[in-house]
């Protein structure tokens, strides 16, 4: 396969199936999940402000008490490369373009520098947030093939794409090709790895915020 | 597969819902909740990593409602949970985990991680994986009435002793009385003083109260070995005697497990609501306090801490009112780092100080409380929980600190003046 049929491949098929597999498999998790469902709380309730499933969905964003200074590099570097991904992934023009050509609606992204300039800060946080996990005891002792296949899953996109903006390594088309053959990798893989917590961590903090909510606690 | 192990998996596969199926599949394993356990931070084992005590239980949940973890599980290529697995992690879920809760408050993704503890501890007392110095409290409290085997004439005894010391009666199935007071062994057999607390507290405030003959013992080991079956017989004592009184509240004693397996836990054991109130004896002090019930004179001159037991401050929201009662009887109260909502545990909570074999690990934990105490170098320690007070006394000693650790509702008691008329009104 020449250059040039690799990118039509990525770009047709190769998207088309990645997305149908990425959607069928959020549907599927999301259903086996949820459909759970929970048993009702017969505690008589306390309420008190603040303390509901909607409010740690948001709160749970701050450390808690003692915790930034405790773990500075994943936070920090949890921070940086979550919201140097949004940045890459939403604001980039190109990709504006694509998500227009797919849902038929745009909006305004930010000047190619400080999409560049994001980039490179996320590359830099998840090659830190990498050290971390193979330097400290207690993530490396959790860490499982998971671990590692993920953080490259989400790490290669980045990286295929700023080096195709950069023009480095290999021919434009090339490296635009990879780029898109990344980005369907991780859709492939995101329902059925840890992370589909992109999608769960709403649930997750909903639910830790109104079981202890019941009780007047704001967690 | 053994018979007890069946057992477990099935119960466990029954408590799994989805709060559970969302932490499990929202964790991404960056490790803060091991900064937030002490059994971490003082050992610095990476196994005492919150997450990790739960591993059999989200491989089970994976192989049992995920469609990929079923499809590896037909195909052989995922790893069964098996006795040994659960009998090593005996000690992760129960030795090295006081239910706390310090992990669910930090989890940047919002996995309340002490909720799927105790649910874990339902499959493994299922499957006879419960430590047996807890195992053993849960059963004397279904045979005897209480998990370090006090009967009633023990109590009757205890009554008599207050009555003489403080003049003042101790009512025994009072019907119609508006508080039902609960106890625990250990103020039964340590802190007789809590009773006399309360009866001069009622005296003051002018309301009726009762103990009951058949419902004495608040506290529910039945709840700690993660057995709900044994939770709701011991449950049930207390809310057929508070039906049977017609009590308003029925008021938990300083014990913190004992509040939430009645608070909390009791409806939802009995699988019905009360038609009664539960509160915490801090709560109906700091009532009391509002309403200007509570009249106190003079002032502990001595430097104070509050010992903040974790089932009152952090998993039941009860907070402020420590702090006001205290300020009322005290001119040199300090606070210790953390304290409050992120308290540090005492080391000993959810049973775990009724495991012999845990009590070197225990000690070692203990050392993020003295840390606490150092901090701030009080002459003594306040507390609302007659386990808490235990543990640190063992805590303290071990590390040769001179350190009284007292209850905060007879320190309340002592700041009110004794009754000049020896008989309440009603009862």
């Amino acid at each position: 396969m020449g250059e040039m049929q690799f990118l039509t491949w990525v770009r047709g098929t190769g998207l088309n199936l990645a997305i149908s597999i990425f959607l069928l498999g959020v549907l599927v998790r999301l259903l086996e999940i949820y459909s759970l469902g929970r048993k009702k709380d017969l505690a008589e309730p306390r309420s008190v402000a603040g303390a509901s499933g909607m409010n740690t969905v948001f709160r749970r964003s701050i450390p808690a008490d003692g915790m930034l200074k405790n773990s500075p590099i994943t936070y920090i570097g949890g921070y940086v490369f979550h919201i140097g991904l949004a940045i890459i992934v939403f604001l980039f023009a190109p990709h504006i373009k694509f998500f227009q050509d797919l849902l038929g609606f745009s909006w305004p992204g930010l000047p190619s520098q400080a999409v560049d300039f994001a980039a490179v800060l996320t590359i830099v946080a998840m090659l830190l947030i990498l050290f971390d996990r193979i330097s400290k005891p207690v993530k490396r002792y959790l860490s499982t093939f998971q671990d590692w296949f993920t953080w490259a899953l989400t790490f290669l996109p980045v990286l295929t794409g700023w080096m195709a903006v950069q023009h480095l390594l290999l021919p434009y088309t090339t490296m635009l090709a990879l780029h898109i053959l990344t980005v369907e990798l991780l859709l492939v893989f995101l329902p059925f790895t840890k992370l589909f917590h992109a999608f769960t961590v709403f649930g997750s903090r909903w639910y830790n915020g109104t079981v202890n909510g019941h009780k007047g606690v704001a967690v | 597969m053994s018979a007890s192990l069946e057992k477990g998996v099935r119960v466990l596969k029954e408590v799994i819902d989805a709060p559970i199926a969302s932490y499990f599949s929202s964790c991404v394993h960056c490790g803060l909740c091991a900064e937030a356990c002490l059994f971490y931070t003082e050992t610095g084992d990476p196994k005492y990593t919150p997450i990790h005590k739960l591993e059999p239980m989200r491989r089970l949940y994976e192989q049992e409602y995920t469609v990929l973890g079923r499809l590896k599980k037909l195909i052989g290529l995922s790893k069964a949970v098996t006795d040994a697995e659960l009998a090593e992690w005996q000690e992760l879920v129960y030795n090295s985990c006081t239910l706390c809760g310090r992990c669910s408050v930090v989890c940047p993704v919002g996995n309340d991680i002490v909720y799927m503890v105790r649910k874990f501890r339902e499959g493994m007392s299922a499957s006879g994986n419960a430590p047996v110095g807890i195992k053993g409290a849960a059963n004397r409290t279904i045979t005897i009435g209480s998990p370090m085997g006090v009967k009633l004439p023990a109590v009757k005894a205890q009554m008599k002793h207050v009555e003489e010391d403080y003049g003042l009666p101790i009512p025994m199935d009072a019907e119609g009385a508006e508080f039902l007071v609960m106890l625990s062994s250990m103020e039964i057999m340590n802190f007789p003083e809590y009773l006399g607390a309360i009866a001069k507290i009622m005296n003051q405030a002018g309301k009726t109260w009762t103990l009951c003959s058949t419902a004495f013992e608040a506290t529910n080991a039945g709840m700690q070995i993660g057995n709900s079956d044994l939770a709701r017989v011991i449950v049930s004592r207390i809310v057929e005697a508070a039906e049977k009184l017609k009590v308003k509240t029925v008021i938990s004693p300083e014990c913190g497990h004992a509040y939430t397996a009645l608070r909390w836990e009791g409806a939802n054991l009995m699988g019905r609501s009360f038609g009664f109130k539960v509160r915490h004896i801090i709560e109906v002090l700091g009532e009391f306090q509002e309403q200007g019930l509570l009249k106190t004179e003079g002032f502990e001159t001595d430097r104070l801490t509050f010992h903040d037991p974790c089932q009152l401050a952090r998993r039941g929201g009860v907070i402020k009112q420590q702090r006001n009662l205290l300020n009322m009887v005290s001119k040199n109260f300090v606070e210790m780092p953390d304290a409050g909502f992120m308290n540090w545990c005492c080391g000993g909570g959810g049973g775990a100080s009724a495991i012999e074999e845990g009590e070197e690990l225990r000690m070692e934990a203990f050392k993020k409380k003295k840390s606490q105490f150092d901090a701030v170098k009080p002459d003594r320690v306040v507390t609302a929980c007659a386990n808490c007070r235990i543990v640190m006394e063992e805590g303290l000693e071990h590390y040769n600190m001179n350190l009284p650790v007292v209850g905060l509702t007879e320190m309340i008691a002592d700041h009110i003046p004794n009754p000049v008329v020896a008989k309440p009104e009603g009862n």
